[in-house]
């Protein structure tokens, strides 16, 4: 036995420590997993095939072909490029759709003016913009970025709209009670008060880029582009036949949306320290 | 009349005001033809029935609206008046309101010092110095890096008084200030506010439905009509401060607050039969 043996605890020990919701979350995690393998065996297992869930590759064979990927140049590729498009059109729906909400919740004006207009255009689903986005871009990678864009903006410019115009009246009012210009309560008064639902907002969106990128990506690369990325990797694995690699190209959409929202809503948490949690 | 010390600034004067909200196709009368004339260093208590227009008055002091007619002048200069539709609002007369209004995401601290900061009239040093010599006086040393949510409802009261006295007012508005408060704590922020008084005698304008709160804190109780808002009894509160709650036992203390409430049940009877002719069609 090493001296240190003592020093770490056991598997059942370090289970013990963990905080009851990752306890819940690994167990659900355990017997999903567990199920859907039974689930692909089927056919072997029981003599006949689950409908729908049978005919999907069983876990271990995807997590196989996944473990295979990692050393995979042209697959980390594909993250890069959906990663760096995600961030070029989330960045841009931020510095545009944060400065425009505020503007609507300050002034009636624009309000009267252009929020009838952005409502009208907010109903057309992103992907329904592909065409015209070929077409107006003049390169592809553009028209990806500008879908995806549309994704993050209407919720975060909605998001930081009604946050601002929930600002507490009483609040500005002891402020201007105070002798706060108008510059000062804007900056100290309506944007830390507008904080938490950009941050919201943002969080949502950034779920929505990941919805769009993929669909963006296949459709633009399917045209014959190649635009690479992680929904042509899908398409790609698709046309091959390869349903491990289908679902492994799923399942890393999902960890690449949940860890870009996780980061964003630590980080937002940062920015709004006054903000209590449980 | 007695007085907590001889200052001479904070005179407020309002001279007949009327305010009219007029809305689409009605026209609220809530205000009429109310005069009122609060010396430095007086605290004035107005009671009268809910929705009469208390709120209404103060806001025309506090620059959040305009008055119909009337003038409000603070120590000879003219506030709000003919040629001045509306008072600016100012660090003269900070406002406290019902619901609390500190900054969420200022720490305590932030929000003391928001006033002379805002106007630079301090340094950062300077206003944080000064900040804790407030927060000392009122008995909050240790909660400067505090958030608002993370106080009680207490203690939120007591900086947002500290937080108003920061900016040096001719005069406090506190529009119902206390009345989301157990009784309890009520009781605390009475004396804490008279402690403060007594050390910064300011001229108050106390809004509150409370009669017991009106005698206690008040030199002068002036109790208003029924809409639109007038006085119609004003009453000298004959009892020396510095009071504390030993007081609220005394008989000439129950007197007052009886001849209060005769005199505010009466508006407020006529208030409910107003409303309810309003009402009929
Ligand atoms: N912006 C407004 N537009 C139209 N009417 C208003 C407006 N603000 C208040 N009123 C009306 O004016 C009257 C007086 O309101 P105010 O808020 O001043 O009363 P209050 O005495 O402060 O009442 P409370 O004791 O409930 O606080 C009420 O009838 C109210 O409905
Ligand atoms: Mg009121």
């Amino acid at each position: 036995m090493t001296p240190h043996a003592n020093t770490h605890p056991g598997a059942i020990g370090r289970w013990r420590t963990l905080p009851s919701a990752g306890r819940r979350a690994a167990v659900s995690l355990i017997v999903m997993l567990l199920a859907w393998e039974l689930i692909a065996h089927s056919p072997r297992l029981f003599g006949f095939e689950v409908p729908y869930l049978g005919v999907l590759p069983a876990p271990s064979a995807v997590i196989g072909e996944w473990v295979m990927l990692l050393g995979d140049a042209h697959y980390w590729g594909s993250w890069y490029l959906s990663f760096t498009r995600v961030f070029a059109g989330f960045i841009s729906a931020l510095l545009l759709g944060v400065p425009l909400g505020l503007w609507f919740a300050i002034s009636p004006t624009m309000r009267n003016l252009f929020f009838p207009v952005f409502e009208m255009l907010r109903p057309v689903p992103p992907i329904a913009w592909v065409p015209a986005a070929i077409i107006f871009w003049p390169t592809q990678e553009l028209s990806i970025i500008s879908v995806i864009f549309l994704g993050a903006f209407y919720t975060i410019t909605l998001n930081t709209y009604n946050g601002g115009r929930r600002v507490d009246l009483a609040i500005i009012q002891s402020a201007r009670s105070m002798g706060a210009s108008r510059s000062n309560i804007f900056r100290r008064i309506v944007l830390p008060g507008t904080l938490p639902s950009i941050v919201a907002g943002a969080a949502i969106g950034m779920g929505i880029t990941w919805e769009v990128v993929v669909a963006a990506e296949l459709i633009s690369g399917g045209n014959g582009g190649g635009g690479g990325g992680l929904g042509l990797f899908m398409w790609d694995a698709y046309l091959a036949g390869n349903h491990e690699q289908i679902l492994v190209g799923m399942l890393s959409i999902g960890l690449a949306g949940y860890f870009s929202s996780g980061l964003l809503r630590r980080f937002g948490g940062l920015l709004t320290p006054w903000l209590s949690r449980n | 009349m007695k007085r907590a010390a001889p200052t001479s600034i904070g005179h407020l004067k309002i001279e007949d005001a009327v305010k009219v909200y007029r809305s689409r196709n009605v026209e609220t009368l809530a205000v009429d033809h109310c005069s009122l004339d609060i010396q430095p260093g007086e605290i004035c208590m107005i009671v009268g029935p809910s929705g009469c227009g208390k709120t209404t008055l103060l806001n025309a002091v506090a620059g959040f609206h305009g008055l119909t007619s009337g003038r409000i002048t603070l120590d000879g200069e003219l506030l709000c008046g003919p040629g001045k539709p509306m008072a600016e609002p100012g660090p003269d007369r900070v406002v406290v309101f019902q619901n609390g209004a500190l900054f969420p995401w200022m720490t305590v601290l932030d929000n003391v010092t928001f006033g002379p900061l805002s106007q630079k009239t301090m340094t950062t040093s300077e206003a944080r110095e000064k900040a804790r010599e407030l927060l000392a006086d009122a008995g909050l040393a240790g909660m400067e890096h505090r958030y608002p949510e993370q106080l009680s409802s207490g203690v939120r009261r007591r900086v947002e008084i500290a937080r108003a006295m920061m900016n040096d007012p001719a005069v406090l508005l506190l529009d119902e200030p206390y009345r989301a408060l157990d009784s309890l704590t009520r009781a605390m922020m009475h004396e804490a506010l008279l402690e403060m008084h007594a050390r910064r005698p300011v001229t108050i304008l106390f809004i509150t439905h409370d009669l017991e709160e009106a005698v206690f804190l008040g030199h002068r109780i002036v109790v208003m009509s029924a809409r639109p808002c007038r006085p119609t009894l004003q009453m000298e509160i004959d009892i020396p401060h510095p009071r504390d709650y030993s007081i609220t036992t005394s008989d000439a203390y129950r007197g007052y607050v009886e001849s209060a409430l005769d005199a505010v049940h009466l508006e407020a009877q006529k208030s409910f039969a107003a409303n309810e002719a309003e009402a009929r069609p």
